[in-house]
C-alpha cells in the first residue's frame, strides 16, 4: 500500500493492481481438427465457489479468423476483448484489406500479458486462441505470466488436469467435425462431474476456411446413474466425499 | 536573401495559398539523385544511383535495408533519411516482437507520413528535406510507395524521384503495362534501363568498364564485401552475377566508354570514377 508521510490508512490510496482473481470462469479446451480449431468452455462465472453467472460466454470472435477463450478473471478477460476490439477497428479505418490472423492476435495478447507482470498487475487469464487464416489451422495458449506456447490440443485450468490426458488419448490430425465435438462434449462432461467451478451448459466454437462461429450455450445430457454416483465409495464408510 | 516574405517559417502561408518552406523541401527532393523503383509480379525492385561526393571517398547510401520486407531508397538530405529509417527500423522491430509478423508496408508509410506532415504544421521546425522510396512485400503482396516533405504518399506500380527522374518516368510510363507479369529478374533489366535514361541525358556514363549488379535484397555497391566480390567475381555464389547482358543494358554508356578510350570524346565528358555507380535492391 502507498503511503506518503502522515498520511492515514483512510486517505491511502485504493490497491492499484489485481492480487487475486474475483468471478472466474474454469476451463476452456481447443482442438485441432481437419477442416481447423474448435474451442468448447462452460459458461459459469464463479464468485469464489459461489456459481454466481450462469450465462457468460467465454469464448468471444475477433476479427474474421480468431476465437479467443478465457479461463480466469472475466472482467479482465472483457478488458482484453475491449483491447482486441481496438484492434480490429484500427484495421478497418486502415481499409488496405489487411487482418490480423491468429498468430498475431495470439503474440499481441503474450506481448500484453507479459508486459501486465512485469507490472505486477497481471491479467488473471488462461488464454486459448484459435484461428483459421491461410488455409492453416492455429491454436495457442497464454496464461497470466506470458508463457505462450501452441499445440494441437490445450486445456486450461482444471481442463489441464482433467480432460487433456483424455483429449491426447482421443486425438488424431483427421478427426471430422462430428468426432471433434464429441471428443471436446465429452471432455465438457466429465468437467462437469469433476471440478466443482463447472457447469452443464456449454458453448462450442469453430474456426475454419469460412469463418469463425460460436453457438448459442446449449446443455449437456449426463448420466448421473453411474455406480460411483450413485454410491461413492460403496462398502466403504463416511458420506462417500473424498 | 529571401525569394518571399512569407518564405521564413514553415507555419506561415503565403497569399497564393501555399507553404514555401515545404515547396523548398520538396526541391531538396528533386536535386538528390535519382532513384525508382517498380512492382513486379513477385517483388519490387529499388534502384538508384550512387554520388560520390569526393574523389577519394565512398559511395552515398541510396538503399537502406529497414527489415527483411522491406527496403528504402532515399532522395535528398541524406542524413535526413538517416532519422526516419532509423523510426522505421524502430517500429518493424516492435511490430516484429509484440505481433510475431512483419509490419505492413501501408502502415509504416503512413505513420512516416504523419511524421512529416507534423513538421509541416509545428512552428520552429523544418520540414525533412528526403523523399523515400518504400518498397516491401507484405502479406498483401508487394507494394512500392512514394512519400515526400509535404506529408503526402501514394502508392506506385512505378516511379522515379530526384534530379532527372523524368527521363525515368517516361521510360517507366512507357513500360508499366507489362511490369505486373514480370519476375524480378526482368524487372532488374528495367530499372537499370530506367536508371540509364537519367544518365545518358546527363551525358555521363557508368564508372568502370564492366560494373556489376548484384541481385540480392537490400544489398547495393556500398557492402565492402561487394567491392571484393567485384575484384574477384563468381567466388561467392549467392550474389549471381549478370555481366553477361550488359552491353544490353548500357548500349550507350558502353559506346561513349569506348568512344573515351579512342580519344574522340564526342558527346560529353570524360566518364569519371565520381560520376556514378549503380544500386540495385531486389525484394
Amino acid at each position: 500500500m502507498l503511503l506518503y508521510p502522515g498520511a492515514t490508512a483512510a486517505e491511502a490510496p485504493a490497491r492499484q493492481h489485481t492480487s487475486r482473481p474475483i468471478v472466474t470462469g474454469t476451463s476452456v479446451l481447443g482442438i485441432k481438427y481437419k477442416d481447423g480449431v474448435m474451442l468448447a468452455a462452460d459458461t459459469l462465472a464463479s464468485y469464489g465457489s459461489l456459481a454466481m453467472f450462469k450465462d457468460v460466454t467465454r469464448i468471444a470472435r475477433t476479427g474474421s479468423y480468431t476465437l479467443v477463450g478465457a479461463s480466469g478473471e472475466l472482467s479482465d478477460y472483457h478488458a482484453l476483448l475491449d483491447k482486441l476490439k481496438g484492434l480490429a477497428q484500427a484495421n478497418a479505418n486502415c481499409d488496405d484489406g489487411f487482418e490480423h490472423g491468429p498468430a498475431e492476435i495470439y503474440s499481441y495478447l503474450r506481448a500484453v500479458l507479459y508486459q501486465r507482470r512485469n507490472k505486477f498487475d497481471p491479467l488473471w487469464n488462461s488464454l486459448v486462441v484459435g484461428g483459421f487464416k491461410d488455409g492453416a489451422p492455429f491454436l495457442g495458449s497464454v496464461d497470466l505470466r506470458g508463457t505462450a506456447y501452441e499445440d494441437d490440443v490445450i486445456a486450461t485450468g482444471y481442463g489441464s488436469h482433467l480432460a487433456l490426458p483424455i483429449m491426447r488419448a482421443k486425438w488424431t490430425p483427421d478427426l471430422d467435425e462430428g468426432e471433434a465435438r464429441a471428443l471436446l462434449e465429452d471432455c465438457l462432461r466429465v468437467l462437469f462431474y469433476r471440478d466443482c467451478r463447472a457447469l452443464d451448459t456449454v458453448v462450442l466454437s469453430k474456426a475454419t476456411a469460412t469463418g469463425t462461429l460460436v453457438s448459442d450455450p446449449y446443455k449437456l445430457e449426463t448420466d448421473w446413474t453411474s455406480a460411483s454416483f450413485v454410491a461413492p465409495k460403496a462398502g466403504g464408510d463416511g458420506d462417500g466425499g473424498w | 536573401m529571401f525569394r518571399s516574405q512569407y518564405d521564413t517559417d514553415v507555419t506561415v502561408w503565403s497569399p497564393q495559398g501555399r507553404l514555401l518552406q515545404v515547396e523548398y523541401a520538396m526541391e531538396a527532393v528533386k536535386q538528390g539523385s535519382a532513384c525508382l523503383g517498380l512492382v513486379g509480379k513477385d517483388g519490387v525492385v529499388l534502384a538508384a544511383l550512387k554520388r560520390q561526393p569526393n574523389e577519394l571517398s565512398g559511395h552515398q547510401k541510396k538503399l537502406l535495408k529497414i527489415d527483411d520486407h522491406l527496403v528504402i531508397a532515399v532522395a535528398g538530405l541524406n542524413a535526413d533519411a538517416r532519422t526516419l529509417a532509423k523510426v522505421m527500423r524502430t517500429e518493424c522491430l516492435n511490430h516484429r516482437y509484440v505481433y510475431g509478423a512483419p509490419l505492413q508496408g501501408a502502415r509504416l508509410v503512413q505513420d512516416i507520413a504523419d511524421k512529416y506532415q507534423r513538421c509541416t504544421q509545428t512552428y520552429v521546425r523544418r520540414p525533412y528535406g528526403v523523399g523515400l522510396l518504400v518498397a516491401c512485400c507484405d502479406a498483401t503482396g508487394p507494394h512500392l510507395y512514394e512519400t515526400c516533405p509535404s506529408g503526402n504518399f501514394s502508392e506506385f506500380v512505378a516511379v522515379a524521384i530526384g534530379a532527372r527522374a523524368q527521363s525515368a518516368k517516361t521510360y517507366l510510363e512507357k513500360h508499366h503495362k507489362t511490369f505486373k507479369d514480370t519476375p524480378v529478374e526482368e524487372l532488374c533489366t528495367h530499372a537499370l534501363q530506367a536508371l540509364a535514361c537519367v544518365e545518358i541525358n546527363r551525358c555521363a556514363a557508368i564508372s568502370t568498364p564492366r560494373p556489376s549488379f548484384w541481385l540480392k535484397l537490400g544489398h547495393d555497391l556500398r557492402d565492402p564485401r561487394d567491392r571484393i566480390q567485384r575484384a574477384a567475381p563468381h567466388s561467392h555464389p549467392e550474389r549471381p552475377r549478370i555481366e553477361g547482358r550488359l552491353k544490353f543494358y548500357f548500349p550507350t554508356g558502353i559506346g561513349r566508354l569506348r568512344r573515351w578510350r579512342q580519344g574522340t570524346r564526342r558527346g560529353g565528358r570524360v566518364p569519371s570514377r565520381r560520376d556514378c555507380r549503380w544500386a540495385v535492391a531486389l525484394d
